[in-house]
């Protein structure tokens, strides 16, 4: 692939989580299809799209409740994550989940978390288990800004570290934690200079940029995957959305929305494209294509039957 | 972060009386509590500047300054700050923000906060007041729907409400700051922003575990206790068309919980139903019906325990629906039992 095919695929790559997180909030908005809490990356598509690729089938991803993103470009169907969002038979979960919790491990997606810091430890775990059952697996778990600051996140950092565990850490800095400021919640706001502290390797990513994530993310995982333990790397991004869908956002700073528009991964990779000379019509296939998958997934995904009630007491156990 | 460490004067409660819905009576208490306790403080993540994720402590951090703070998302360092704030003197009220988060920090309720009075024989009690809130709401996931009271009542030390009206939660919130125990006040969120009431807010402190007769009958007792006592209370008013006369007892304390009320309720009826949100398995319910028991209290009909099965609870609203306890079914339950 050459370099304007590379980035053209990442502008779809991102195309495909934005049109999916729309039509999600078109859902949530517009009608009774999905209801309840949901929390939306729109502006923080480049970090899944630079880090999945990244990523080979026996590697075990683990995500936060903002996590329709990571699901999609790990390669979950569209389809069976609206699905479980709209609390369809045919969701990935088949309706248990939810918008803030789905799990696909067929796909290498080992779940979303809905507990602030839970994945961390998670990942540990199954970066360990990786030295017993020979799989050279490397664990990636994504966690928020806010999330470092959860008790069980330090113990997981520190545990890798000293089993140096192929594990990355990914820590999506968007600035604010629900409704509240990271600045304002830590002594030391460069949240990747904790890694030192701990004896692991760290850094701080442009985040709105697939391939700066993705170049980060590949020196992680091969150091992962050669005994050099874990990574920690903050991407610096921002959510062009609410916490969640319906947040009226009154915490938002003055000018912060409008530098972060400028600044978010489509309209830059957009913009780059365009300037250097990529056809206009290439471009907006990136678009159209991903646009159309996702209202094709919907309306399939809306098509399905409700999850039956009857099975409601299903899997409780084996 | 608080700056500063000023200590306010204690002002006196103001009667009065006004129409508040459930999350602004517990506004209005916080408000009432930080003015007349000089050493309260109140914090968690997103209560001070942003008031709150559901509103509740809106406008306290104007009032009343840095004794209002928002906190890393660090519960246990909320908890853990809030015991050794207690054993100074302060009187902290923080928030878990739903019921669900205090699992990662059980640690600082269960093997620090529940003991500290007992092994200083009294000398150093840590009269924290931890606010949270639990249950299921349409759509919630299976990490934010736990109704987690059996799991903290089965730890001596620790005191717990689960106030349902305007006047109870602010009531519950005025009792618990001036009480000398650790107490866990859970609300319900489905709550927050129901119909408007009048509230009394200038009452005396009550002493902890009232409860209330919310209904008289002679055929069953019906005891239930936080949001779902609504619906239990609706079972019985619909069983009235039928002729069957439930006396439903509301819990608003479960511990120190009003067993006398309980007692004389089903020495009476001679039928005994248990109502609650949480799974049925070593929930509260039994620890009811087993004092019943104990208490040599002779019934006519097997005592019955309504609760959700033991089951995790799914996010689609029509699987939440199938598991959860509503009136219809709790009517139909207790219907059964008055004609066997
Ligand atoms: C243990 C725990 N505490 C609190 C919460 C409530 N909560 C949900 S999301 C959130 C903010 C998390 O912020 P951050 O980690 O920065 O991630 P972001 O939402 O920005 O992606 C909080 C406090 C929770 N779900 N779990």
């Amino acid at each position: 692939m050459d370099d304007t095919e590379r980035r053209l695929a990442d502008l779809h790559a991102m195309w495909r989580i934005r049109a999916l997180e729309e039509k999600i909030r078109e859902l949530r908005i517009g009608g009774e299809e999905i209801v309840g809490s949901v929390h939306l990356c729109i502006g923080q598509e480049a970090g899944p799209v630079g880090a999945c690729t990244e990523l080979g089938p026996d590697d075990a991803l683990f995500a936060t409740y903002r996590g329709h993103g990571w699901a999609l470009a790990r390669g979950v169907p569209a389809e069976g994550i609206i699905a479980e969002c709209a609390g369809r038979a045919t969701g990935v979960n088949g309706g248990r989940g939810g918008s803030a919790y789905f799990t696909a491990p067929e796909h290498g997606f080992h779940g979303e978390n809905s507990i602030v810091g839970a994945g961390l430890p998670i990942a540990v775990g199954a970066a360990l288990a990786g030295r017993f059952d020979g799989a050279g697996r490397v664990a990636m778990t994504v966690c928020g800004d806010g999330a470092l600051n959860q008790g069980a996140s330090h113990e997981a950092l520190n545990m890798a570290a000293a089993f140096r565990l192929p594990v990355v850490f990914v820590c999506e800095n968007n600035y604010w934690s629900e409704l509240t400021p990271i600045d304002e919640m830590v002594g030391e706001p460069e949240l990747w200079r904790r890694a030192a502290g701990y004896g692991m390797a760290g850094a701080r990513v442009d985040g709105n940029d697939p391939d700066a994530v993705r170049a980060a993310v590949r020196e992680a995982v091969e150091r992962g995957r050669s005994g050099g333990g874990p990574t920690l790397l903050e991407l610096m991004t921002q959510r062009l959305v609410g916490h969640y869908i319906g947040d009226v956002e009154q915490y938002r700073r003055p000018g912060e929305l409008d530098r972060a528009r400028e600044a978010e991964p489509i309209a830059r990779l957009t913009g780059e494209l365009e300037a250097a000379g990529v056809p206009a019509a290439a471009v907006e296939d990136a678009r159209s294509r991903a646009r159309a998958e996702i209202e094709r997934a919907a309306a399939a995904a809306l098509a399905a039957p409700l999850a039956d009630p009857e099975t409601a007491k299903d899997h409780v156990y084996a | 972060m608080p700056e500063t460490t000023q200590r306010p004067a204690a002002e006196a409660p103001v009667a009065e009386t006004r129409k508040l819905k459930y999350g602004e009576a517990v506004n209005a208490a916080l408000a009432r509590l930080l003015a007349e306790v000089p050493d309260s403080l109140l914090y968690g993540e997103d209560v001070g500047k942003p008031g709150g994720v559901f509103g509740v402590t809106r406008g306290l951090r104007r009032r009343f300054g840095d004794r209002v703070f928002d906190t890393p998302i660090s519960e246990a360092a909320i908890l853990g700050s809030a015991v050794g704030a207690a054993l100074m003197g302060a009187r902290p009220i923080v928030e878990i923000m739903w019921a669900d988060f205090s699992l990662v920090a059980l640690d600082q309720l269960v093997n620090q906060a529940a003991n500290a009075r007992y092994v200083s024989r009294g000398a150093a009690p840590a009269p924290i007041v931890v606010r949270t809130q639990q249950g299921n709401a349409p759509g919630a996931c299976a990490q934010h729907s736990q109704s987690l009271e059996a799991l903290l009542l089965h730890v001596p030390g620790l005191r717990l409400a689960m106030p349902r009206t305007a006047q109870d939660a602010h009531d519950v919130l005025v009792a618990a700051v001036h009480a000398d125990d650790p107490v866990i006040v859970v609300e319900n969120r489905s709550l927050y922003f129901g119909d408007k009431a009048e509230v009394d807010l200038g009452g005396a402190p009550r002493p902890m575990g009232w409860s209330h007769l919310r209904r008289a009958g002679r055929d069953v007792t019906v005891v239930s206790w936080g949001a779902v006592a609504g619906q239990a209370l609706a079972a019985a008013e619909s069983l009235a068309a039928r002729g069957v006369e439930a006396e439903v007892l509301e819990l608003t304390w479960l511990n120190p919980v009003d067993m006398d009320a309980v007692l004389a309720s089903a020495a009476r009826t001679r039928r005994l139903a248990v109502v609650h949100e949480a799974n049925v398995t070593g929930g509260f319910g039994a620890e009811i019906v087993a004092r019943v028991a104990e208490a040599g209290i002779g019934l006519d009909a097997a005592p019955v325990r309504i609760g959700a099965p033991d089951v995790r609870i799914p996010a689609a609203p029509g699987l939440a629906a199938a598991v959860l306890p509503a009136a219809g079914p709790i009517a139909a339950r207790i219907a059964a039992m008055t004609t066997a």
